[in-house]
């Protein structure tokens, strides 16, 4: 079922929520690929495509509706079904992971130091003096031992993903998922985080899981790619297929899939996303009466 | 071609309509809240199921860490910051008790069981009483709006994504401290309540302290003392968890917090003046 070097094998993946007049909303619709070990896969979307819904599902934090979510860790034989299993025992693969959250989650209550130190206090039985040589070499990695002391409210953003990483980093993951590294930072912040993952995901050998809708960073950290767009896989490959289709022609291209990832990879107003079929009722409602008035003016 | 009125606008019909959907939109709106008070109580049932669970859990297997330290911060938050407030409030309680007395128990010639009467309702009601409602406020609304603020904060989220729970690193904490605590607060408070109204009569009502004292003395039984620290305990552990359930509900920014606190503590006097009044049925059938 799953590839022999996948570490994470997502199958027929559908997660749907209530809405507010008692139905039901499909976010992710039959999603299916796997995460190679080692490798960093960049997983993008246009808002509300279902990419965040996805890395939930993905760390436990939803449950999802039908298909399966495999994890093969290092120590595991085959690959472990974690849908419905119970909370203690993806306990074991959660400690295999680390999550960067998109404001860093960080502790409020505890310095630097100890939101670092809470992993390894929870789950090791090691002497404080070791808890601290981890610690320092941590934030050290990501170049924010100078703050071990502070707290974080005295942090800027791109400090708190800093540390956030620390933390993740923190039990030596085989998994780093990250969600959004790079919004709300300013350019410069936001290539030295991207150089940060690229850094860790050599150095760790971690297999990265990037939840993204930055393009400059997206090509930068990735390995291979996946395109989400209303829930379903559009396009799954290297990165140099999404480059390939980045920089043709929108009229060369064969499918209206890579129409829409030329559109979204470019950033165009025009093309299928924001064509009517790819509309709300309400934007056909809006643009639809703007387009006949267009047509009765000529 | 004239246009005739719409049946609907004229007069009766409409007026019935608007009633019937008075009638339908309050009884609607009364479901929604019975269903959101069963899914509160049903909630924190269970929230506090587990962080007893938990509690035995770290009591016995070594491999369960309850954490000491958090412990001890969360008494000295709940407990220690709350004692000066308590023992002012319960300093005014045990004196309106005996200015409120005097009258009447004069009037029957029985004024040094001012003494006697203030003891007994200190000690069994108001001690534990007003000390769980002062800390209703003071230690619940700050617990439901801090776990509030963490579940905003993707704290929670992050807990869990670190493989640590956050009813055992957090909330048995709290629980445990409010619950031990208050038992602690409640001591105070009845010796203080005691203390106010031994002023009040010696220094107003002209009862010499050795008839106070001996009337006090006399008239408590170590059971009065039992029965009012258990319901201590367990008042501490309703904030506690009314709380908690309040602040991992929260839903909505901030606005949600502020809600959550609110809520807390009106919730929390309500379930606490409750079970005060089923703890009282029960004493009383059993005589104690």
């Amino acid at each position: 079922m799953a590839s022999a070097d996948a570490v994470i094998s997502i199958r027929d993946l559908r997660k749907s929520f209530p809405t507010a007049d008692g139905g039901r909303i499909t976010v992710l619709h039959s999603v299916t690929f796997d995460v190679m070990r080692g490798e960093t896969l960049v997983i993008m979307g246009g808002s509300g495509c279902g990419k965040s819904t996805l890395l939930n599902c993905l760390i436990g934090e939803l449950p999802i509706d039908e298909g399966a979510i495999l994890y093969r860790t290092n120590e595991m034989e085959e690959a472990v079904d974690v849908t419905g299993l119970r909370e203690r025992e993806f306990n074991n693969i959660r400690r295999r992971m680390g999550i960067l959250f998109q404001s860093g989650a960080l502790f409020n209550s505890m310095t630097l130091a100890e939101n670092v130190a809470l992993p390894l206090r929870e789950h090791s039985y090691v002497e404080e003096s070791i808890i601290d040589i981890v610690v320092t070499l941590k934030l050290q990695q990501v170049k924010m031992l100078a703050h071990r002391d502070k707290m974080p409210t005295q942090l800027s953003g791109g400090q708190k993903k800093r540390a956030g990483l620390a933390r993740a980093t923190a039990l030596d993951p085989e998994i780093l998922f990250y969600d959004e590294p790079s919004a709300g930072l300013d350019p410069v912040t936001s290539t030295a985080i991207d150089e940060l993952i690229m850094d860790l995901s050599s150095k760790l050998q971690v297999t990265s899981v990037v939840v993204t809708h930055e393009m400059d960073s997206a090509f930068r950290i990735a390995d291979r790619m996946v395109m989400l767009d209303k829930g379903r896989v559009l396009r799954i490959g290297p990165r140099s297929d999404f480059e390939s289709i980045r920089d043709a022609d929108p009229a060369s291209l064969s499918t209206a899939d890579d129409r829409l990832i030329n559109q979204f990879l470019n950033g165009y107003s025009d093309g299928p996303l924001t064509d009517a079929e790819g509309m709300s009722e309400f934007e056909k409602l809006i643009i639809g009466t703007a387009l006949s008035e267009d047509r009765t003016t000529a | 071609m004239s246009i005739q009125p719409a049946a609907s606008e004229s007069g009766e019909p409409a007026a019935l309509r608007r009633a019937v959907e008075a009638i339908g939109a309050t009884a609607g709106s009364a479901i929604d809240r019975t269903v959101q008070f069963v899914e509160t109580v049903g909630g924190t049932v269970r929230l506090t199921g587990s962080a007893l669970a938990w509690t035995v859990r770290g009591l016995f297997l070594p491999s369960v860490k309850l954490g000491r330290a958090s412990l001890v911060e969360q008494m000295v938050r709940v407990g220690v910051r709350s004692i000066a407030i308590v023992m002012l409030v319960e300093a005014f309680i045990g004196s309106i008790l005996a200015l409120q007395l005097a009258p009447t128990l004069e009037s029957y010639g029985q004024i040094q069981m001012i003494a006697n009467v203030v003891a007994i309702a200190i000690v069994r009601e108001l001690g534990p009483l007003i000390t769980a409602i002062v800390l209703s406020g003071f230690a619940g609304a700050s617990i439901a709006a801090e776990i509030g603020a963490m579940v905003e904060s993707e704290e929670i989220k992050a807990l869990r994504a670190h493989a640590i729970n956050p009813i055992r690193f957090l909330i048995v904490p709290r629980f445990l401290a409010t619950t031990m605590m208050i038992v602690g607060l409640a001591v105070i408070a009845d010796v203080i309540g005691v203390l106010g109204g031994f002023l009040t009569s010696w220094l107003a009502l002209g009862i010499t302290p050795e008839t106070y004292f001996e009337s006090t003395r006399a008239a408590l039984v170590i059971r009065d003392f039992i029965t009012g620290l258990t319901k201590a305990g367990v008042f501490g552990g309703l904030i506690a968890m009314i709380a908690c359930h309040a602040g991992m509900t929260v839903k909505g920014g901030a606005v949600g917090v502020g809600n959550a606190t609110t809520s807390t503590v009106v919730k929390s006097i309500v379930a606490i003046i409750g079970m005060d009044a089923v703890f009282t049925a029960i004493f009383y059938a059993f005589g104690w």
